[in-house]
């Protein structure tokens, strides 16, 4: 195949912050690799019978199972004695931090040879943006609008790379499609670690965030630098933070723009900076230290 | 062959051993989970080369096999109940994907409330889901039916999942002499999977895509028109089956025991055993024994009732909201277009494992002798 193993024409929204995502995967993992996708935004947009964009062998079952099939097909290639092809299983934030978490569980658990990456873009963005465990403080959703009387999302976002961290597995990253490189140095690390891997990628979603569809990249890259979104490894239970701005940006950058934060008064938008502060401050004290 | 004392689970192990899978997916259910035990003393003490993933869920157990046969691997699962209604998402996707597998469900019960013990609601539950299910009597047809299932799910005519049916308890914790057929004997039998579509970075395939309206229904068209041509398959398996190891059952398809009587009962798995001693204690009944219950062989069924005088059903399991039990309609189905058809009635016992006596069976013959499309309920004890 010629150019990327992710190819172009499939069904995604223009701007679309997790096709970038899996276009780098597969770079980055390049062609000896099977793919095990959960339902969502990525399995319908791109695999629109009898097209697909996937260069690679690719199978999605269900949307909560991505975890468990990759489990099996990473136990098939063993016993088949083709270890070499390595296994990479997707699943959006719902697919991974709620409907999929236990499979998830199990698989990091067990200690397969799977690398699972979260592509997060904070919501239930294929049904119609709905909340996830994933969702922001404060974002609001099509499950959580921004009423009177409760402003979005009530609950923070549930700290999955650290749920997974806890799993005492070899390698946990985060990520963002602004840092690609970053991203993909973090993918073709995990692959090649033997055992169970998760990466969580930051993946901004256009119509679900409600931002122009030239800003993807802008609002990925803002989210690092307010530290919304902190990027960093555990390496067998290390952590290390991997970039750290001289001075964090104010959240309000971030916030800024995004349709999901427009009804955000300026007194949610200092708890949201004093919430991030001290999350921040909390995970930067660590850096370095051994956590699991 | 070697004939052995086993618990039905333990057979059902020993053939599952036999057929050489590789990846088994397990999560712990009574009254199934002997099967997984025993497996995983075979995998723990090198008997058996295999990778058993221990998952947190019959989800997950069936989704790992799925994997895992798409990958080319041959799998296994074991379940029941709750556990195979927790799998029923995943059925769907494994017979729409057409991949090769083989389950073993011990029937037993559905919540609520919950009961552990035998009846057929769980695999009936799953009648449209596109496995074949297969009901067998006893523990050697469970041996033997696990080393067919496998050479029907995996002929390319088929490329197919299939359900081995049998009764908890009264199979999966019986003790019975079985022939083990020889491991060199079931190799010959059973050679090495060659799944075609397996997913393979040098043949990259897309499984499990999404699909527009039209795809769509032309794909679930295209599985509904093929799953009647298994048939013929699964008979072809069991006779070459039979001719090999020297046991057979009925014809694969349904089993006929002294059929040429005014009277027919027709019921699936354990309770035939009972049937048949009753059977024998009389001149005016006859057996039919389903064996193959999906695809339902609706021919087959109505020439073996042809010329009845009346047909009596014999379930464990209801239709719910069809005022019948659920292998009554499908009967009812295959007389449909008969010319003087039999008179059909349909006796429900067996629920959450309550006991159907021979006695239970004639009181039921002797009331429903002259009625037709009468629903009757045995008496609850157990």
């Amino acid at each position: 195949m010629k150019g990327d193993l992710f190819a172009p024409g499939h069904r995604a929204c223009a701007g679309c912050g997790p096709a970038i995502a899996m276009r780098h995967i597969l770079r980055a993992s390049g062609p000896d690799v099977i793919i095990a996708q959960a339902t969502g935004c990525m399995e319908v947009t791109t695999t629109p019978y009898p097209e697909t964009a996937w260069g690679v062998p690719w199978i999605h079952v269900t949307f909560e199972n991505a975890a468990s099939v990759a489990s099996g097909i990473a136990e098939a290639l063993k016993m088949q004695g083709r270890e070499n092809t390595k296994v990479i299983a997707i699943g959006g934030d719902g697919g991974s931090a709620d409907i999929g978490f236990g499979a998830l569980s199990g698989m990091l658990e067990r200690g397969h040879d799977v690398l699972y990456i979260t592509y997060d873009n904070e919501s239930y963005a294929n049904t119609g943006v709905q909340r996830s465990g994933l969702t922001p403080m404060y974002a609001a959703t099509t499950t959580t609008p921004a009423g009177s009387k409760i402003p979005g999302k009530t609950q923070r976002k549930k700290d999955l790379p650290m749920i997974a961290a806890a799993h005492h597995i070899p390698y946990v990253a985060t990520a963002s499609i602004a840092f690609i490189e970053d991203f993909e140095a973090k993918i073709r690390k995990a692959l090649s670690i033997k055992g169970p891997k998760y990466i969580q990628v930051l993946a901004p979603c256009v119509p679900g965030w409600g931002i122009p569809e030239n800003k993807t990249i802008y609002y990925a890259r803002k989210a690092v630098e307010t530290g919304m979104w902190v990027l960093y490894e555990i390496e067998n239970g290390k952590l290390k933070i991997n970039y750290r701005p001289q001075k964090l940006a104010p959240v309000k950058e971030y916030l800024e723009g995004q349709r999901r934060f427009k009804h955000l008064t300026p007194e949610l938008i200092e708890k949201i900076q004093d919430f991030v502060k001290a999350e921040y401050e909390k995970l930067v004290s660590k850096d370095g230290m051994q956590l699991f | 062959m070697v004939k052995k004392i086993l618990e039905g689970s333990h057979a059902v192990a020993e053939a599952v051993k036999l057929c050489r899978p590789h990846v088994l997916g397990m999560y712990p259910i009574t009254p199934s989970t002997h099967i997984p035990e025993r497996l995983a003393e075979f995998v723990n003490n090198g008997e058996l080369n295999a990778s058993l993933i221990r998952v947190e869920a019959e989800f997950s157990a069936i989704s790992s096999i799925v994997g895992a046969a798409a990958t080319g691997s041959r799998v296994f699962t074991a379940t029941s109940s709750q556990g195979l209604a927790l799998m029923h998402e995943v059925l769907y996707a494994a017979s729409g994907m057409r991949l090769p597998m083989v389950m073993v469900v011990a029937n037993r019960a559905l919540s609520a409330p919950i009961n552990i013990w035998n009846d057929w609601q769980d695999a009936i539950s799953e009648r449209e889901n596109g496995w074949i299910q297969l009901f067998v009597e006893n523990v050697q047809e469970a041996v033997d039916t696990v080393i067919q299932a496998y050479r029907i799910t995996e002929d390319e005519r088929v490329y197919n999942p299939v359900m081995v049916n049998m009764d908890g308890f009264y199979l999966t914790h019986v003790y019975e002499p079985v022939d083990i057929p020889d491991q060199k004997d079931v190799d010959e039998f059973l050679p090495p999977l060659n799944y075609k579509y397996k997913l393979d970075p040098k043949k990259p395939l897309t499984h499990g895509p999404f699909a527009y309206p039209v795809p769509y229904a032309m794909l679930r068209k295209r599985n509904f028109d093929d799953f009647h041509s298994f048939e013929p398959i699964v008979k072809e398996v069991h006779d070459e089956f039979a001719k090999k190891f020297g046991r057979s059952y009925g014809d694969g398809i349904i089993e006929e025991y002294k059929n040429d009587r005014p009277i027919t009962i027709v019921t699936m798995g354990s309770i035939s055993g009972t049937v048949k001693e009753l059977v024998d204690s009389r001149d005016d009944v006859g057996l039919v024994r389903v064996r193959l219950y999906r695809p339902f062989p609706k021919e087959r069924v109505a020439e073996a009732l042809e010329g009845k005088e009346m047909v009596l059903v014999i379930e464990k399991d209801v239709a719910m909201g069809s005022r019948s039990g659920a292998l009554f309609l499908d009967i009812r189905d295959a007389l449909f277009s008969m010319r003087d058809r039999p008179r059909i009635n349909n006796a429900i016992g067996g629920i959450g494992g309550t006991d159907i006596t021979r006695e239970d069976i004639a009181k039921a013959i002797d009331e429903l002798k002259e009625k037709d499309g009468e629903i009757h309920w045995f008496e609850m004890r157990g």
